[in-house]
């Protein structure tokens, strides 16, 4: 299974092996992982599961569509890097895959 | 004594519920709201015709989307269901054609215009700002609760409720603080139903009071827009590239948006918070045991109480939704109230539940682009007011039922007569 890392804000990694097919969201929530709260449950409605992707990653997790853009535009800290972690499907391609998160969901 | 009795739903309305032709159905009539008698009507709806047509009401005729996740399906899908002040606004009731110019707030508008808007303003309550007010919040809070009388019965709403709403607010604003009442009363006067006697008798009655409340507020604004810009709202907006430029009506509509929005919301999660604790006490004793469930009480607290019982859509264009078909022009309501006690979405959802895995599921910030911009600051202020309670009192009884609030919008009470026990 394609292993992805989550660097929370303070610096702390977790590395978690993800099922092919789940979200970079549900990655996080369903392992525990603290700083994604998702509330709207992966619908892309609420831009709680906000993460920085490196732009080296950037042709393999895709880009924003419209209603993600619109979402992210406005978050906190928004950057270049801002994806909503509901939106990126884990597939083999990605494993090795970093994630850094915001101090805090907003 | 049982308590439960405060929230009783009466028998006349459970019958009602079932025998009335659900042809007949008008979910967004306030009395049934006044007299909590809405759940068994709402129950059935999400039962037997989750996306249902009223087709004559003093509102006019509007949909009712129960479910939750048709809720989050209108709520997301902005492109058809147009939030635009021009159809008649964000609430069941129109806003009457004539006064639309004087309201026009981001929370009423669709995108692009909405977006550059909510942007200025968002800043206020970015994480940073909220670290910075959170010391602010506690020692007014404090204040308050240091204030209050034990073994009295008094009214929370007023004392507590209101109170610390309305400080929060002045703060935000930099509103002159000995002034800051008038903050509640014009947002009172911006949700009230007309009616003989009651705080406004009509529209015009409304505008005249507004017509204040916005000079008064122009008056800010022209003392700040020639200071440096500052951290408070009428700062933010008087130098905001997106809004400094703002109609006078634009200005009356985005302070309305922000005192009803600040107001009404948090207070009366204030409110139900104590009232459900008092329900439940099991769930009283669990946090007197524990007070650090305080965190995933306050997300159940605002799911519980629903503040907003709905938010208003209008059609812009023919579309097909769960089998029916919704018609361009339409008027939409998704009932929050509703969709946070649908048993697909949220488990045992009638049962105030305060350490549930996932409190922040519910649907009573919004979701999609217009989702509460305030709604971590509302977090943190109901956060801080029960973790001080927690370490005053054992007991906060509420003595008798409380009065709720004649609006089919505004989800609140009156009064809640209280009696602190040490």
């Amino acid at each position: 299974m394609p292993k992805i890392t989550y660097v929370e804000a303070s610096g702390a990694e977790h590395t978690i092996e993800i099922q092919s097919g789940e979200s970079v969201m549900e990655g996080a929530v369903n392992n525990g992982v603290r700083g994604i709260d998702a509330d709207c449950g992966g619908q892309c409605a609420c831009a709680t599961c906000h993460v920085f992707v490196d732009d080296d990653w950037r042709d393999r997790t895709g880009v924003p569509n419209d209603t993600e853009r619109s979402m992210l535009e406005f978050v906190d800290g928004f950057t270049a890097q801002s994806r909503l972690a509901c939106q990126i499907k884990v597939i083999p391609e990605l494993d090795g895959l970093i994630v850094r998160l915001p101090k805090s969901q907003h | 004594m049982s308590l439960s009795r405060f929230d009783v739903v009466q028998d006349e309305a459970i019958h009602a519920a079932a025998v009335t032709p659900l042809k007949n159905f008008h979910v967004g009539n306030p009395e049934l709201f006044r007299t909590n008698s809405h759940w068994p009507f709402f129950a059935r709806l999400r039962r037997e015709d989750p996306v249902h047509y009223c087709a004559e009401s003093e509102f006019g005729p509007y949909w009712s989307i129960t479910k939750y996740h048709d809720i989050m399906a209108v709520d997301t899908n902005h492109a058809v269901f147009s939030s635009d002040m021009a159809h008649g606004g964000i609430t069941i009731r129109d806003v009457r054609e004539d006064l639309r110019g004087s309201r026009a707030m981001f929370i009423a508008m669709d995108p692009p215009k909405h977006d550059v808007q909510r942007k200025t303003v968002s800043p206020i309550v970015s994480p940073s700002n909220l670290a910075t007010m959170e010391p602010i919040i506690r020692r007014r809070v404090i204040d308050i609760l240091d204030k209050l009388p034990i073994g009295e019965t008094f009214n929370w709403v007023d004392r507590v409720a209101i109170e610390l709403t309305t400080q929060m607010l002045a703060t935000l604003f930099d509103f002159p603080f000995a002034d800051r009442r008038k903050l509640t009363y014009w947002s009172d006067v911006a949700t009230a139903i007309p009616a003989p006697g009651g705080i406004v008798e009509s529209d015009d009655h409304r505008q005249a009071i507004l017509t204040e409340c916005l000079n008064y507020f122009l008056r800010l604004w022209n003392e700040r827009v020639n200071e440096p810009p500052r951290g408070d709202l009428v700062s933010m907006l008087a130098h905001g590239e997106s809004t400094r430029n703002m109609s006078p009506g634009e200005l009356l509509g985005n302070v309305i948006l922000l005192i009803v929005g600040g107001n009404d919301t948090t207070r009366n999660s204030i409110s139900g918070g104590l009232l459900a604790l008092n329900e439940h006490p099991n769930e009283y004793q669990k946090l007197r045991d524990n007070p650090a469930l305080v965190e995933s009480m306050v997300p159940e607290i605002i799911r519980w109480q629903t503040p907003l019982a709905h938010m208003r859509r209008t059609a812009l264009s023919d579309i097909e939704f769960k089998g029916k078909l919704i018609r361009k022009g339409d008027k939409v309501v998704m009932w929050y109230v509703s969709g946070n006690r649908d048993d697909e979405a949220i488990d045992n959802p009638n049962a105030f539940v305060i350490d549930r895995a996932r409190p922040r599921q519910h649907l009573s910030f919004g979701f999609g682009i217009h989702r509460c911009v305030g709604n971590r600051l509302a977090e943190l202020q109901l956060k801080i007011v029960w973790e001080e309670i927690l370490k005053r009192w054992r007991h906060i009884e509420v003595v008798e039922p409380p009065r709720r609030v004649l609006s089919s919008f505004v989800k609140g009470y009156e009064t809640l007569a209280v009696r602190i026990v040490e």
